[in-house]
């Protein structure tokens, strides 16, 4: 049988890096296809050329036996791509938030009556009707429903995934590419989705899945295909594979998948103490209580959007919620209520925001200034409010030694660098002055094995020497692992609390959802 | 490799400007004029003689000015588009003062007068600086308002307060002389004065607080993402108020060389639209402060050259220096073009990419 897609010694460097060498696999009609290696590995470059985003520097893409291109031009675009049946779900979503799921399904493949074939295409009626024969055709073959009339903005990210896939199989995508399509997403939608997407390969579709969970790889997979530093470095079956081995190709050593955490150092002072905080906003928080002590890790663990966003927003700028917030909160026994961001910060503060791109990052800015980002106003970065950019390289060039920052460029944009290349900058930077109080919000979201490995390590480190740290985590793992205690919050609130090693992922689980104890 | 870029870095831009400055002469063929007399026009009004050059640089002062208001609103997020207002009440405040303060002594007298300027520009840069970082309303509009509002204040001021009593023109009193800056003779009469100088270093100063300082860096941060300014702890709404202060100032400078330099007095109208060239200086220089230099020469010898084309041309007037400035800031803003180009010689290195007509074959290959 042809392979539904080969790649043949493609090639790709972007400004001097070789993203992609050589890379060529196959990828069988009708089965699940894993792509995993580190970050900056190169496989969103590979499935982004496979998509025509860019065209390769040297190399050939062939699809169902047929080479991928076009008459005049050396490669296609996106719509092309579409065209031939190949469909790509991007890390980050892109629907159209104040738009109805059907709509954003319909964008750009509206239909019309035909007696309206007469006006020019943007001004003829969209006929919603029979585009949503065909969706409701498709929703029942692989189970995937969704409220058609809905507002994006309204549904929850693994409706949003739903929605995305769902644009792929209304326009006859063969080939669904997925870029780790759960790093957002709960336990139990992540379950969902694989479900569906096995569903779609019995079907007949071909899915491409890009993951950093090795677990998934395992639970889902057919075959993989391991990257590393740009090249193809292992093809298998899932049968004849283990997570360890999986692991070891990815990083090229052995990786410790669990972190193992010391016994913690004597707690003392508190670091935080939230009491009686309620917001009354959308989402809200309802009389929130909890602290944490100095050389502890306690883990907030739920379901995104029961609160997280919210107690991450008070701590981080109390000023501007003082208004709309009840109770008080004290951050290393400072009440914050009358304090503006960069005070909480002074005070030994680092956060590590959840969504990098928006809160962590100045993309079309060069690594060091991005690593100077908060730690502008301190010595040796700056004198008398002028910057010192002979300190700064020296420092950048330390941490991106020990960091393991690839490209190792002081000036590389970050707009460029990998997820967890770009989250590893973040980790640098909050690092760099030792805070007394961490709030790690989802902090490895989207790295690798070892650099999961690493920043754990990092945490842990930290709490040794007497940190102490909020992590906030939908990762159950992460959650398992790294606290001391564990707080579930549930719709505003704390539903439950864990000691280290009372906790059990199913129960974890079940108060995530809300159950009662 | 580096180097190279640097170079395209300079060579682009020069192309662009280039190539807009064609496409503008080309328009005047059809207008019925021969486009290399008319380009001679236009060089020889900027730089045939001293007193043109003088002129031209007299232009270009005001420019350097207005383009740094606007590039360094712009590092901030934020779109000066009242640079207009605040270099008129700039150049009013100057005036006030040089009429007020009357026995100055004459070494303090035109710091003063550079003083009043840099705060009566600040003032109106910060106003929506403050609007919208306090209370969220949009600079565009604000500035644009405040063009209006600065230009009716300079009219009654110069009209009920410091009413000039022996002249019909609008303008107020002469200033006192001790404020005056020289001009320099070697332009044989062109109002060049220290202001040129004034503006250069305007351009070194400001080039150092966005790239040097922390302030420039927070600046510049908070325009390029707010959210992560905000959450590294900058206070973005302070930020944006520091940077209209600041650029008002630069553009309430523009009061010095016309007050002290040239007229002696505030004339009402006296800009010929300055702080709205601004925005194509700035525009055309990428917001970066030597490149400004460079850009407000070219707009400022645009201005001069052209004025001669209404005497020596039958069918084109000074207005083309509108036409040729339009052009050139929008084959400048066509960048899209190198990458498409560059894609273009790639196709031609490879042919070894085989015509397969995807579509139908999948299409075959599925029946
Ligand atoms: N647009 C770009 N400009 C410059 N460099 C880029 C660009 N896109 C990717 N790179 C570089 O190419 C390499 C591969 O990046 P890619 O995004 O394919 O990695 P990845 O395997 O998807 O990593 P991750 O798991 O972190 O998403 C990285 O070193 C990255 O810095
Ligand atoms: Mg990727």
């Amino acid at each position: 049988m042809t392979p539904a897609i080969e790649f043949k010694k493609l090639n790709k460097s972007f400004q001097g890096v070789q993203a992609n060498v050589d890379i060529s696999f196959k990828v069988k009609k009708g089965s699940i296809h894993a792509i995993i290696g580190e970050n900056g590995a190169g496989k969103s470059t590979a499935m982004k050329i496979l998509y025509g985003t860019y065209p390769p520097d040297r190399g050939e893409i062939w699809i169902h036996g047929k080479l991928w291109g076009g008459r005049m031009k050396p490669w296609s675009s996106p719509l092309d791509a579409i065209r031939c049946g190949i469909g790509m779900v991007h890390q980050h979503f892109m629907l159209s938030a104040p738009h109805t799921a059907l709509d954003n399904i319909l964008l750009g493949v509206e239909t019309s009556h035909p007696f309206f074939s007469f006006l020019p295409k943007p001004l003829r009626p969209i006929s919603r009707e029979h585009a949503r024969a065909k969706l409701d055709r498709i929703a029942d073959q692989y189970g995937l429903k969704v409220d058609w009339a809905a507002k994006v903005e309204t549904l929850s990210v693994g409706i949003q995934q739903r929605i995305e896939i769902l644009k792929l199989l209304y326009r006859d995508a063969e080939i669904l590419i997925l870029d780790e399509p759960t790093a957002v997403l709960t336990p139990q939608e992540t379950s969902e989705l694989f479900v569906q997407l096995k569903r779609l390969c019995q079907l007949g579709k071909t899915v491409i899945i890009i993951t950093h969970k090795l677990k998934e790889v395992m639970s889902i997979a057919d075959d993989v295909t391991v990257f590393r530093a740009g090249r193809v470095v292992s093809e298998c079956n899932i049968a004849a594979t283990s997570i360890e081995d999986l692991a070891t190709l990815m990083v090229g050593r052995k990786v410790k998948l669990q972190a193992e955490a010391p016994p913690p150092p004597l707690t003392k002072e508190s670091v935080l103490h939230v009491n009686g905080v309620s917001l009354s906003s959308r989402g809200g928080l309802k009389n929130l209580n909890f602290e944490v002590k100095s050389g502890e890790i306690v883990g907030i663990s739920g379901v995104e959007g029961n609160g997280q966003a919210e107690l991450l927003q008070i701590l981080l700028h109390p000023r501007d919620y003082s208004a709309i917030m009840t109770g008080s909160v004290n951050i290393l026994g400072k009440n914050t209520a009358r304090l503006s961001t960069e005070q909480v910060k002074e005070l030994g503060v680092g956060v590590i925001p959840d969504d990098r791109l928006r809160d962590g990052l100045l993309l079309d800015r060069p690594v060091q200034d991005n690593f100077l980002l908060g730690l502008q106003r301190r010595k040796p970065f700056s004198r008398n409010g002028i910057l010192s950019y002979k300190q700064l390289s020296q420092e950048v060039t330390r941490a991106i030694e020990e960091y393991d920052i690839r490209p190792p460029l002081l000036e590389a944009q970050a707009r460029g660098l990998s997820g967890g290349n770009q989250q590893k900058i973040v980790i640098a930077r909050e690092f760099k002055y030792s805070p007394k109080f961490l709030i790690a919000s989802q902090p490895t979201r989207g790295v690798d094995v070892g650099a999961i490995e690493f920043i754990h390590k990092r945490i842990l480190r930290a709490r040794q020497e007497g940190s102490g740290v909020l992590l906030i985590s939908s990762e159950l793992d992460e959650i398992l692992a790294l606290s001391d205690r564990i707080l579930v919050m549930f719709d505003g609130k704390i539903l439950a609390e864990f000691k280290r090693g009372e906790a059990t992922e199913k129960a974890l689980g079940l108060r995530m959802g809300g159950a009662p104890s | 490799m580096r180097l190279f870029k640097n170079l395209s870095q300079f060579i682009k831009p020069i192309i662009s400007v280039l190539f807009g400055l064609g496409l503008g002469l080309l328009v005047t063929q059809i207008a019925g004029e021969d486009p290399w007399n008319v380009l001679g026009i236009l060089v020889r009004g900027a730089f045939g003689s001293k007193y043109d050059f003088g002129m031209t640089l007299f232009y270009t002062t005001p420019l350097i000015f207005t383009g740094l208001s606007v590039a360094f609103a712009f590092h901030s997020g934020l779109f000066n588009i009242g640079a207009e207002g605040q270099l008129v009440m700039g150049a009013l405040a100057v005036a006030a003062a040089g009429i007020h303060f009357q026995s100055l002594p004459s070494f303090v007298a035109p710091f003063l007068g550079i003083l009043v300027a840099v705060i009566g520009g600040g003032i109106w840069g910060a106003i929506p600086g403050w609007l919208r970082a306090r209370r969220g309303s949009h600079e565009v509009i604000n500035t644009i308002m405040l063009n209006f509002i600065a230009a009716g204040l300079a009219s009654w001021v110069t009209l009920y307060l410091l009413k000039n009593p022996d002249s019909q023109n609008p303008e107020t009193a002469a200033v006192a002389p001790q404020y005056l800056i020289g001009q320099f003779s070697f332009f044989e009469g062109a109002p060049v004065s220290m202001a040129l100088f004034l503006a250069l270093a305007a351009v070194g100063v400001v080039w150092f607080i966005l790239w040097k300082t922390v302030l420039g860096f927070e600046i510049r941060a908070v325009g390029q993402n707010e959210a992560a300014a905000r959450a590294a702890g900058i206070d973005a709404a302070k930020m944006r108020m520091i940077a209209m202060a600041i650029a008002g100032a630069l553009a309430g400078m523009v009061g010095i060389g016309e007050v002290l330099g040239n007229a002696d007095r505030f004339r009402v109208n006296f800009s010929p639209g300055y702080g709205f060239t601004g925005i194509a200086v700035a525009l055309l220089a990428r917001n970066r402060p030597f490149a400004i230099i460079a850009s407000a020469l070219l707009f400022g010898a645009l201005h001069k050259g052209a004025t001669d084309l209404d005497l020596e041309t039958e069918n084109v007037t000074r207005d083309l220096a509108l036409i040729l400035q339009a052009l050139v800031i929008l084959s400048v803003s066509a960048d899209g073009i190198w990458g498409w180009l560059g894609e273009r010689s790639r196709v031609r290195n490879k042919k070894q990419w085989v015509n397969s007509s995807l579509k139908s074959e999948i299409g075959e290959s599925q029946n």
